[in-house]
């Protein structure tokens, strides 16, 4: 196998005209939803995308796809370029690259039997399987857990977690080399969430597949992804492995995000001090000056209103876009000085709030969790 | 019983059913709890376990009409269920009030929303207009709206999903109700701005003395602000305790694999997570024993047909902590404490 990753995504950026509703549609402005965004993502691996709603995280996802057209940027798909290519070059590349969708419901033509869903695209790339389509249809049926049965029944026949089946069964049909899951599970009950997050590691293990897991339910991330790219506002602000973004992550939003999520578990709970950001989004059409994240940053100094923070690495594997990165770590243990094998933080006092999720290691339940808090970064 | 020494909401035995052309639909039944003024109450459960339907009876909300509701709801003395609809519509927003999921969809679009709020004062209390609207302007800063004046006079749409939200949560509170219930209040909201909404709901219960009933599939959200939680499945309450309780010594195999279905923010146990096998049941189709018996792994323990042909009976454990299940008290805490030390590695 070639080193060159699966995905490689440079600096794409997807803009979207806003216009006036009046009779000559003026031109109002841009809605720059994908502001240069880069990321790579590997052969059978999972790369999780997180922000909150308005962040850009699923118009990448569908720039990747061409889905939307993305404004400039370069996506190379297992050594193509699949930027510019015309309606018609795109069919071979849907048999490399396709999505699931967050809802199962209208992701499914409701006149359609399932079986003339999940052999789609057989049809459109004419592909004809070994044995038939009907009998490749019924052991993708059965591969993602349905009943082959079931094969001429419609949509509105199945619950919300068979539906998904459905279209995840749809989804790996040509054997893609990615996958790209816009919030796959956020639709479904917490119980069958499981079900089908276990589903896609499965899949992931016997067929290799990549998956982009756009997401914005850090806990569901956590537990799929190899690698979390955290995006802000059409900005990927922190990139790295999942060992080292849940346990010592360096930006602020990443912090601020993680210690708003309540975590199922009333002492830990409890002893955690939250970070509350300010204020919502502010608006991707006129994005703030400098850092797009200072005007809600608890860091933020005159600096960082001017001066546009690079997307650098800061540590093997570990990017950050950040002027006053954080040096204490969200749960557990803090991280003292340099020695921490990371980053040389810049030479100033930090008034972060100290011990942002307290140390819950501390409390008797520590156990297990203490080795996983203070792992090994390199363990992915 | 006398008012004295009954709940501030005491919801006894209430059971709602909808009658449709396949049958009576069991939508709640036989659904128990009570609460006290300052108390948070959540009620968790997954899509069709009957905890919206629960609130809305509390809120006096089901058309009569269409649903046959039986049982007890006593509202600071008072029972819903044997009140006129005029009567309860006096209580709706006084006395009690609600907050719903969606708050785009709950306010009225083409109103400026500081005509909504001094509408929902001058319905309840009698006040000039210009009093009622300053008494809007007031609870839109207490909500945390900034510059308060100018935003009364904004439509739905100007405002944010957030900023929504907490129109929604000053037009609950704007008449300080001792009851409020929330029905997954968080749930359209981005985590950060979850954390904010939250906060101000517990703030002004606080300040109001409110009795909170929090519905959310979320168990974060339940461990972060509940003092007591109800898990519904199917229509039924299958366990109630103290939030400790529930987190750490859950009994009831449905608690427990809602638990470990959870994946952690905080940890990842292992590779992969430990889901209930499985779906929800159709309420129009409901197992004839325990509700949960065809998704339970350890129904065999209980041998011979019980779990599959008898309902279980709501038993009561210690003072606050109840259970159905016919597995015996024994099995249940073997079980507990098996599936508790895995979730909390090492166990309370």
């Amino acid at each position: 196998m070639s080193d060159q990753p699966l995905l490689r995504v440079s600096n794409l950026k997807t803009y979207f005209p806003v216009k006036s509703g009046g009779l000559f549609r003026r031109s109002l402005g841009q809605v720059k939803a994908v502001d240069g965004v880069s990321f790579d993502v590997n052969a059978g691996e999972t790369l999780g995308l997180v922000g909150e709603s308005g962040c850009g995280k699923s118009t990448t996802g569908r720039s990747i796809l061409r889905l939307i057209d993305p404004t400039s940027g370069r996506i190379e798909l297992d050594g193509v370029d699949v930027t510019d290519l015309s309606k018609k070059e795109l069919v071979p590349f849907r048999r490399t690259a396709q999505m699931i969708f967050q809802d199962p419901y209208n992701a499914l033509n409701p006149r359609h039997t399932v079986g003339s869903i999940i052999s789609g695209p057989f049809q459109v790339q004419k592909v004809d399987p070994p044995g038939g389509v009907r009998a490749a249809v019924q052991e993708l049926m059965e591969r993602v857990g349905l009943n082959p049965e079931h094969y001429n029944r419609y949509p509105s026949e199945f619950s919300g977690g068979q539906r998904q089946r459905i279209g995840i069964a749809r989804a790996i049909a040509l054997r893609p080399k990615l996958i790209v899951c816009d919030e796959p599970v956020s639709a479904l009950d917490v119980s069958i969430q499981a079900q089908i997050v276990n589903l896609l590691k499965d899949l992931q293990e016997d067929f290799g597949v990549s998956y982009l897991f756009v997401a914005h339910d850090l806990s569901v991330v956590r537990q799929i992804s190899q690698r979390v790219a955290v995006m802000y506002l059409g900005h990927i602000v922190e990139l790295a492995s999942r060992e080292v973004l849940y346990t010592r992550p360096l930006h602020p939003y990443t912090h601020a995000l993680l210690s708003a999520i309540p975590l199922p578990d009333p002492d830990r709970q409890k002893q955690r001090e939250q970070i509350t950001l300010n204020g919502d989004l502010p608006s991707p059409m006129n994005p703030p000056s400098g850092c797009v994240f200072h005007t809600r940053c608890f860091r933020a100094e005159d600096r960082c209103k001017v001066e546009i923070p690079e997307l650098v690495e800061v540590a093997p594997g570990h990017v950050l876009a950040c002027h006053f990165p954080m040096t204490e770590m969200v749960i557990g243990t803090r991280i003292e000085g340099p020695n921490s094998g990371l980053v040389e933080m810049p030479n100033r006092d930090i008034e972060a709030p100290s011990e942002v999720i307290a140390d819950m290691a501390e409390e008797g339940r520590g156990g297990p969790v203490t080795a996983d808090y203070v792992g090994d970064p390199d363990r992915d | 019983m006398s008012d004295s020494t009954r709940s501030f909401l005491d919801v006894r035995d209430l059971t709602v059913s909808f009658p449709t052309e396949g049958g009576l639909v069991h939508a709640v039944e036989g659904v128990s709890f009570s609460i006290e003024r300052g108390e948070t109450l959540a009620i968790v459960g997954e899509s069709g376990s009957g905890k919206s339907v629960s609130a809305q009876a509390i809120m006096g909300l089901i058309n009569r009409k269409a649903a046959q509701i039986s049982g007890e709801v006593w509202v600071n003395g008072k029972d819903i269920v044997a009140m006129s609809d005029d009567d309860v519509r006096k209580m709706r927003g006084s006395e009690m009030a609600m907050i719903f999921q969606d708050p785009m969809s709950s306010l009225h679009p083409f109103y400026k929303i500081g005509a909504q709020l001094s509408e929902a004062v001058r319905v309840h209390q009698q006040v000039s207009k210009a009093d009622a609207k300053a008494q809007a302007v007031d609870m839109l800063g207490r909500v945390g709206i900034p510059d308060p004046k100018s935003r009364a006079d904004t439509y739905p749409h100007q405002l944010s999903g957030g900023m929504r939200q907490r129109v929604m949560i000053a037009m609950a509170l704007i008449n300080s109700p001792s009851l409020l219930i929330a029905d997954e209040p968080t749930t359209a909201l981005d985590v950060t701005v979850q954390a904010q909404i939250l906060e101000l709901i517990a703030s002004l219960q606080q300040e109001f003395d409110t009795a909170v009933v929090l519905i959310t599939h979320d168990l974060g959200i339940v461990a972060d602000v509940a003092d007591n939680v109800a898990v519904m499945y199917g229509g039924r309450l299958v366990e109630r305790a103290n939030v400790d309780d529930i987190f750490y010594r859950a009994q009831m195999p449905y608690t427990l694999g809602l638990l470990s279905s959870v994946p952690r923010l905080d940890q990842v146990t292992s590779d992969r997570l430990d889901p209930i096998p499985g779906n929800p049941p159709s309420p129009i189709n409901l197992p004839p024993g325990c509700v949960f018996q065809p998704r339970c792994s350890y129904s065999h323990l209980v041998g011979g047909t019980t779990c599959e042909m008898k309902r279980p009976e709501l038993l009561q454990i210690n003072a606050d902590h109840f259970v159905r299940c016919h597995l015996d008290e024994a099995e249940r805490v073997r079980i507990s404490t098996e599936v508790t030390h895995v979730l909390h590695g090492g166990g309370a």
